[in-house]
């Protein structure tokens, strides 16, 4: 029953078997293993981080800048680079911060979820060793407000390397000075964005900021600060021991790494996978999910990286690499790799108008086109999900989704927007089909 | 300074300005809701969109983006066109389209733009937003299911008034814009939002139904409710004023006003004089005018006159006053009605040296006896910009809410001799020191002191960058202060020689503050508008104008010479001060030399010519502190009630509400509405 993966790209990343054991990263992703600080060294975290550190930071970034690590958190931008716009030599008064995104609130992303759960020690060196390189005084762990048993761990994970000097006055006997802060937040998907998250974490309502400044120039409390995905900063270490290399070893050119796929729908088993970039979804799918519900002919459109992100319908996505441009050059994007599948028993239209009520849910209301156009959205895809709608209603949505796409202060409007473009584009017939059976109901009955 | 092209015109701006302010400099015009001059950018209206080259290839909000070398910026391009109808579309569907019932309609920056910019017709067909109504106190009437969510209102508190009092609740669509509770907004400054929200949503309550824009004859008027001498356009219509609103002008008020200075205009129709009375056995009794100036001239004075001068007064009425008593032979002439006896002879020592806008740049401020919330709440919002810039506050007197980072160094008025080594090494090691002498501090003789403290730190300085700095302030409460100093109004004892001299005469020019006891065996002939204090102790009451009510000239505490149109008529008989003075003239059979309004105001001028020109008055040098002076005694605040310290006020409906609403906490229910 299990078919054999389109051979074609299998070049893309050069070797057609799953992500050996020994190249993962998140080696206690299941929590076969307890999440504690002893379980934790015996994986190999903390394991002589002082040596990571006395590189020095110059030659860390450079290390995270050859190892081509994009920023896991969805908008793919190079760590090192992202690190290296920090200030060299923080003034006393302003010293640099680390903050780091735990707010995952993404519908489908679970990632940050597992790390945080069952192996937090791998974020907190990776915050030390990110910290340290970019110079920070500080990291800030924004962890989303529902995220309750994971906050408990993380705060217990804080305190152990706390007692185990592995953070804080000298830590890790580096001579150097680094607090580890947990803030968790209350619930709200805006303050994922980098900028709404300092604003939550300095005590004000969970808005965006207007860009420029970016972070790195006038950031947390008016500092310079780097806001980095959980993921990415789990990572860095790893890859300081084993080398940039190693990590480019896996993926295409522009897509290197190993990354955490998060499957969710109708898959035979959904879960959360660290994998090669640029695997290609049917395989990803074959391997690890025990193939589409229903076989392959059943599937009917994926969203592939999160709700932010268009769905590509099944003829589209089954051969695509699971990577930033294989996914772009379908009309879509990795985002957080958060997979949902959708099979044909999926009402697409409810599934999108549910996205919707999303984002108008979550909507700051601090900027017009996305606090009025997201529940403008959303109650013309309801009427849509029923059919009840005209015909030319299809194109004033689309052009609303436009007058919302690229109008806004964050990306909170793009991301209302692209999921209703992407239904329009590809399932409009059956937006039609609706609208035609419910007016032609309509004739019946008035018969 | 950035060259840029805007719609093809090449302009340069100075280095940190926006695309916004460089398009109104190439003579666009970009319609904004959220951008004002003077808050903080917040970029969230989206309504300024312009299309900049280079640039991501979506239209970019000209407010928040700064103008930089060689962008090519575009305001009328198809792209910038359908962005602003995208906008203008979206602030609509969830507005209630109730112009016609709603008090903003003819000055609605909503409605102005989607005229200008909006699409003509809606295409939305749901269900629109409701939002419950927000209570906001007895000054600002809300309609929340107007807001669109512009938050100026919101950083007005928080920047410029400086409390957290007004914020958003809730999130999208559910956003709402509240006060802390749902409690009325206390601060002084609060109704300047009703001018600052674009739409509806803010409208003012005291005026709520009144009148069209487009009804009002607007006229410009200086402010008499304090000595800052705000900028005023008093909009009236008939004989009535319906409001006050604030004019630009960045060296006095920029474009802020006080509560009272906006809402004491009812108080102008309540209480008023209207006819003169005479007092027959104890009683007033209304009377003609034949009637009353006979009674004066039965008094036959001579030179025992006096004339008091009131807060609100103009400079030509105290001219007026002054040269009926010179002709009558007197010079007995004082301003100052509670009893203050500071030494007035040098007038740069009782003067606002470093101006208002000066005082911005201060680096260490040291503020004595005065509460500058309650005395000057515009100087108030100007010393929270210095302090933001990074000066440090001390003061001396009782605590006060401050708006901003002060320290407190005692009540005594003795510490001046004797201040915190903390505060004199700031004060010392500063580079634009400046002292603020208020009303509390006059009162226990601190002008000697302060002046004293003045030469040890030299607050008179040239500047690094060879600019004059006179760091030396005094800060009156009564908008007639200036002007009277200038016109002698002062006696060397205060008020006290003036009841010494035992006058069978006393011209009380709108005096309500003077304890009339004292003055039991004079006459006392009152020439005012209200039926307040002054009126209860005269004996001849003779019906005058208001400050709307006649043309004047009025001095700042800052010496800004500045002139006020008159606006109506006053009610009933009451004529214009100076036409009563010159009427009295004749009764009493002696010249004033003058016979109209522009005779007064040349020969005013031609004695003192500073009140002929519109600006700053140079009072000269400071003068050295007299040695030895010292000043004691607990400091206290002149003002108690901030709604009710002029006549005006005290008569106004609209302040007796607030001072007993925020002030002494009476509740009003809704229960009325």
């Amino acid at each position: 029953m299990v078919e054999e993966p389109s051979c074609s790209l299998t070049f893309l990343y050069g070797r057609s078997q799953m992500l050996a054991d020994r190249d993962r990263i998140f080696t206690n992703l299941y929590g076969y293993q307890p999440w504690n600080l002893k379980a934790a060294q015996k994986r190999g975290d903390w394991d002589n981080t002082a040596a990571l550190l006395a590189r020095g930071p110059a030659a860390i970034i450079d290390e995270i800048k050859a190892s081509a690590l994009r920023g896991r958190g969805g908008a793919g931008f190079p760590t090192g680079m992202k690190w290296s716009f920090m200030p060299k030599e923080p003034r006393e008064d302003r010293p640099s911060f680390l903050v780091i995104n735990a707010d995952e609130s993404e519908p489908g992303s679970c990632k940050d979820r597992e790390i945080i759960r069952h192996d937090p020690h791998k974020l907190i060196e990776g915050a030390l060793v990110a910290g340290f390189a970019m110079r920070a005084r500080a990291a800030y762990i924004y962890i989303r407000g529902e995220y309750i048993r994971e906050a408990e761990t993380l705060f217990a994970a804080v305190q152990e390397a706390y007692d185990a000097g592995l953070i804080g006055k000298n830590a890790c006997k580096s001579g150097y000075d680094f607090d580890v802060f947990v803030h968790r937040g209350a619930g709200a998907y805006i303050c994922g964005e980098e900028t709404a998250m300092l604003e939550s974490l300095e005590g004000k309502k969970g808005q965006p900021r207007l860009k420029p400044p970016f972070p790195a120039g006038a950031g947390l409390y008016g500092c310079p600060t780097t806001v980095n995905n959980v993921e990415s900063i789990a990572v860095a270490p790893t890859i300081l021991r084993r080398g940039a290399a190693w990590f480019a070893s896996f993926g295409r050119e522009g897509n290197k790494g190993t990354k955490l796929f998060q499957i969710s729908g109708h898959v035979e088993r959904p879960c959360v996978v660290e994998e090669a970039m640029s695997i290609p979804f049917r395989e990803l799918i074959e391997k690890h999910c025990g193939g589409i519900r229903g076989g392959w002919d059943n599937l009917l459109a994926v969203i592939p990286g999160g709700s932010s992100v268009p769905l590509v319908p099944a003829a589209e996505i089954m051969d695509a690499p699971m990577d930033f441009d294989g996914l772009k050059a379908v009309g879509s994007g990795l985002g957080t790799a958060a997979v949902i599948v959708m099979d044909k028993s999926t009402d697409i239209v409810r599934a999108i108008a549910r996205l919707s009520h999303f984002y108008m849910h979550e909507s700051c209301g601090q900027c017009t086109p996305c606090r009025e156009g997201t529940g403008w959205m959303y109650r013309v895809m309801e009427r849509l999900r029923t059919g009840d709608a005209d015909v030319s209603e299809i194109d004033m949505l689309q052009q609303v989704t436009k007058q919302v796409e690229g109008h806004t202060i964050c990306a909170l409007g793009d991301a209302a927007a692209w999921p209703i473009q992407g239904l329009i584009k590809h399932f409009r017939p059956e937006i039609e089909r609706r609208i035609f059976e419910r007016a032609g109901d309509v004739r019946e009955a008035a018969e | 300074m950035p060259r840029l092209t805007v719609d093809g015109i090449s302009i340069e701006v100075p280095q940190g300005a926006t695309v916004l302010q460089a398009c109104e400099l190439a003579g666009k015009e970009i319609p904004r809701f959220c951008y004002h001059e003077r808050l903080s950018i917040a970029g969230n209206c989206r309504m300024c969109l312009v299309e900049v080259k280079p640039g991501p290839p979506k239209p970019q909000a000209s407010c928040a983006l700064p103008a930089a070398e060689g962008q090519e910026v575009r305001t009328y391009s198809a792209m910038v066109k359908a962005a602003r109808e995208g906008v203008m579309e979206f602030l609509l569907i969830n507005h209630p389209l109730d112009c016609p019932i709603c008090d903003q309609g003819g000055e609605c920056d909503l409605q102005d733009q989607s005229i200008a910019y909006g699409r003509g017709k809606t295409r939305y067909h749901e269900h629109k937003r409701a939002v419950t109504e927000k209570y906001m106190g007895p000054l600002i009437k809300t309609a929340m299911t107007r807001c669109i969510h512009c938050t100026r209102c919101v950083r007005f508190s928080e920047e410029v008034a400086g409390v957290d009092e007004i914020g958003a609740l809730y999130r999208g669509e559910t956003m709402q814009i509240t006060t802390y509770l749902e409690r009325a907004a206390k601060h002084e400054l609060s109704a300047n939002v009703i001018d600052l929200c674009p739409v509806g949503a803010l409208t003012s309550r005291p005026y709520a139904f009144e009148a069209r824009p487009w009804e009002l004859k607007k006229t410009l008027g200086i402010d008499v409710s304090d000595a800052m001498g705000a900028n005023i356009r008093i909009d009236s219509r008939g004989r009535e004023v319906l409001r006050i609103l604030p004019r630009i002008n960045d060296d006095v008020n920029e474009e802020w006003l006080s509560d009272k200075a906006r809402y004491q205009v009812d108080g102008l129709t309540a209480r008023r004089l209207d006819r003169p009375f005479v007092r027959r056995d104890g009683k007033l009794v209304a009377a003609s005018w034949d009637e009353a100036f006979a009674a004066i001239a039965a008094l036959n004075p001579g030179a025992w006159i006096a004339a008091i001068a009131g807060d609100l007064v103009d400079c030509e009425t105290m001219f007026a006053a002054k040269k009926l008593a010179n002709a009558l032979g007197s010079t007995l002439l004082e301003g100052r009605q509670t009893g203050l006896a500071y030494d007035a002879t040098n007038l740069a020592a009782v003067n606002f040296n470093t101006t208002f806008a000066g005082i911005e740049t201060a680096d260490c401020i040291l503020i004595i006896g005065s509460n500058l919330r309650t005395e000057a709440p515009l100087l108030n919002v100007r010393l929270r910009k210095a302090v933001k810039a990074g000066a440090k506050v001390f003061i001396v007197g009782p605590e006060w809410e401050t708006t901003y980072k002060a320290k407190f160094l005692g009540d005594d008025a003795a510490l001046l001799g004797d201040l915190p080594g903390k505060a004199g090494k700031a004060m010392t090691a500063a580079a634009r020191p400046a002292i603020i002498v208020g009303g509390g501090g006059l009162a226990k003789g601190a002008l000697a002191p302060a002046l004293a403290l003045a030469a040890t730190w030299g607050v008179v300085r040239t500047l690094a960058d060879g600019g004059a700095w006179n760091g030396f302030n005094v800060v009156h409460m009564a908008a007639s202060r200036m002007g009277g100093l200038m016109l002698g109004y002062a006696q060397a004892g205060g008020i006290a020689d003036v009841v010494a001299a035992k006058p069978k005469l006393v011209l009380a020019l709108g005096a309500d503050e003077v304890e009339y006891a004292k003055f039991a065996d004079s006459t006392v002939v009152y020439i005012g508008h209200h039926g307040d204090k002054g009126a209860h102790g005269a004996d001849v009451i003779l019906p005058a104008a208001a400050y709307t009510e006649k043309p004047g000239t009025y001095v700042s505490t800052e010496g800004r010479v500045q002139f006020a149109d008159k606006a109506v008529f006053a009610p009933g008989d009451a004529r214009e001060d100076w036409t009563i003075i010159r009427a009295l003239a004749d009764a009493l059979k002696v010249k004033v030399g003058f016979d109209n309004f522009a005779g007064l105001r040349a020969a005013m001028v031609a004695e003192v010519p500073a009140l002929g020109v519109e600006g700053l008055v140079d009072y000269g040098a400071l003068s050295a502190a007299p040695s030895g002076a010292a000043a004691s005694g607990r400091i206290a605040y002149p003002i108690q009630d901030f709604y009710l310290t002029n006549p005006i006020a005290r008569a106004s409906a609209t302040m007796q509400r607030c001072s007993a609403e925020l002030l002494h906490g009476v509740d009003f229910a809704e229960a009325a509405e």
